[in-house]
């Protein structure tokens, strides 16, 4: 399995072919009002990869999953979602190539004035997939993040980490190729906060979709890198010390709009670079 | 403490302005042409129908009543001089019809319902609603503004109906009641002063209201920025400026018409 390496060790990455991998970022940069947020990124995830993405407050990490799923557009450089180039698509192709791809958001952003199926369902009522079909699909997935009983309720009713599993439900209904969390544990408590890192597992190791996942807490990233779900007992369980998980899990770190680390959790742990150290002491 | 005041250029408030006329041009027409794209909303054009129309209809029988009756008691006071009370039938038919019917609903409608999509699509901007709309692959303008759009005009029209009627049902029960006008002589006159232009005029005007009213609201609301208070301010801008467009539109409608077909 190969292991992404710093982009700064291995120019060749900002060249590769556009189609090879599920998310590729090339040379992007973005700025809000002559403030650069995001400056000459490149970056890329793999098929079946999750990338955890890191930085301080305003770093511009969630600037970069909107980017990706083409809710913003770069200044200058080129990004690719599943071999397409969202960079140069209109609104109307995005919105198709949206259908492949599942976004949670920092705070849920759940329909409120839906209840939670119809918020889960939204994709399959917009595809005209008959009532049953979708009735059977959205208890499902309400089963896979353990929320089956809230399946008439408002999203009003619900405390913050339920909101988050039901929009995990709705991310992942359509079963897309690729998931973009973010700071899903942001604000939660650490049980709660578990039990969410436990469900994006769940996602990655029963259904092996590529991820790139926002947070500002190492602790659920390393957790991910460590762990692995075991279907036949229904959580997780932690790897052998010194063995990481066998889905290709790797790290990025933003620092003042621009990456200072691509690499795995190995690479991590070893780095030398004062800040990176900093980061995760 | 000193405080500082920050000028601003006029050039910057005028590029602004040009800004958000282009804004509210380009979502004006990108959402009449989402009429003639798939998928049309339906439901949710009825669901708004019921909230805009019938939701504003006591509002609405409370204005139609107060205005016809107001116009027929302040009519009354001068036609009273010239010994021509039986007059105010027609008076308040015209008033009603061409100008005040469409008028007063549209201002109405404008501040319960410009508001209300202004607040409702604001809160969901700063909540990121808008945004997992279309992650989830939806278009926000052909799921949120077209159907309003629909909904508001045509509701609006029969609202207006609604208070023209109703105006003049309060103008006969101040002409009958206070005046001893009688009946017939009343919606005689009602029915007889009135010409098609009259007609024409008194119903093209609340379509046009209400693709003000939804547009404006809808354009405040999808521009809302800073939070709660953010939604606040959309929220009153959004009653202002419908208003304040009504009553401009109003004016050169009525000009248009005159020229097209004539002064009495």
């Amino acid at each position: 399995m190969p292991v992404p390496t710093l982009p700064i060790e291995n120019p060749a990455a900002s060249v590769a072919s556009p189609s090879g991998y599920a998310i590729e970022f090339d040379d992007v940069s973005i700025a809000f009002d002559e403030k650069v947020v995001l400056q000459n990124i490149s970056f890329h995830l793999e098929h079946g990869e999750t990338k955890a993405i890191f930085g301080v407050a305003g770093s511009g990490k969630s600037t970069l999953l909107k980017l990706a799923i083409g809710l913003l557009r770069p200044d200058s450089g080129r990004i690719f979602v599943l071999g397409e180039e969202v960079t140069r698509m209109s609104e109307q192709e995005l919105f198709d190539l949206r259908r492949r791809v599942g976004i949670v958001f920092q705070e849920s952003a759940l329909f409120d004035s839906l209840k939670v199926y119809e918020n889960v369902a939204f994709r399959l009522m917009e595809e005209h997939i008959s009532g049953e079909e979708i009735e059977r699909r959205v208890r499902e997935v309400l089963h896979f993040v353990e929320l089956e009983r809230t399946y008439d309720m408002r999203p009003s009713e619900l405390s913050g980490g339920m909101r988050r599993r039901v929009a995990i439900a709705r991310a992942i209904i359509t079963e897309p190729e690729v998931l973009l969390y973010d700071s899903p544990t942001g604000g939660l408590d650490p049980v709660t906060s578990n039990t969410i890192v436990e469900l994006i597992m769940k996602q990655r190791d029963v259904y092996k979709t590529s991820a790139l996942l926002v947070t500002h807490r190492l602790q659920d990233a390393f957790t991910m890198a460590t762990h692995q779900f075991d279907k036949a007992t229904n959580q997780m369980v932690a790897l052998p010390k010194g063995q990481f998980c066998e889905v290709q899990m790797s790290f990025l770190i933003l620092r003042d709009a621009k990456v200072i680390f691509d690499g795995d959790a190995h690479q991590l742990a070893t780095s030398r670079d004062e800040y990176i150290r900093e980061y995760i002491s | 403490m000193a405080f500082e005041l920050e000028l601003i250029s006029p050039i910057e408030v005028a590029k602004d302005v040009v800004l958000a006329v282009q804004e509210y041009t380009l979502l004006s027409f990108q959402s009449l042409a989402n009429f003639f794209r798939r998928p049309l909303y339906m439901a949710d054009m009825v669901q708004q129908a019921d909230l805009i129309g019938v939701g504003s209809l006591p509002i609405v029988i409370l204005t139609g009543l107060s205005v016809g009756a107001l116009l027929a008691l302040n009519a009354a006071s001068t036609l009273q001089r010239f010994g021509s009370v039986t007059l105010i039938g027609q008076l308040v038919s015209l008033g009603m019809v061409t100008e005040l019917g469409p008028l007063i609903t549209g201002l109405m409608v404008a501040g319960r319902n410009a508001s209300g999509m202004a607040s409702e699509l604001g809160s969901m901007i700063v909540t990121e609603q808008i945004d997992a709309m279309r992650a989830l692959g939806t278009d926000p303008t052909k799921k949120l503004i077209t159907p309003r759009i629909g909904a508001t005009g045509f509701m609006l029209f029969f609202l207006t109906i609604i208070a023209d009627l109703l105006g003049l049902i309060g103008g006969y029960g101040v002409a009958h009641l206070l005046f001893g006008v009688d009946t017939n002589q009343y919606w005689t006159s009602v029915w007889q002063i009135l010409v098609f232009r009259d007609v024409f005029t008194g119903l093209i005007k609340p379509v046009l209201f209400g693709f003000i009213i939804s547009t404006v609201g809808c354009y405040y609301g999808m521009s809302t920025k800073g939070g709660t208070q953010g939604v606040g301010r959309s929220t009153t801008q959004a009653v202002v400026a419908a208003s304040v467009l009504i009553l401009i539109v109003d004016f050169f409608v009525t000009k248009l018409i005159f020229a097209i077909f004539g002064y009495r």
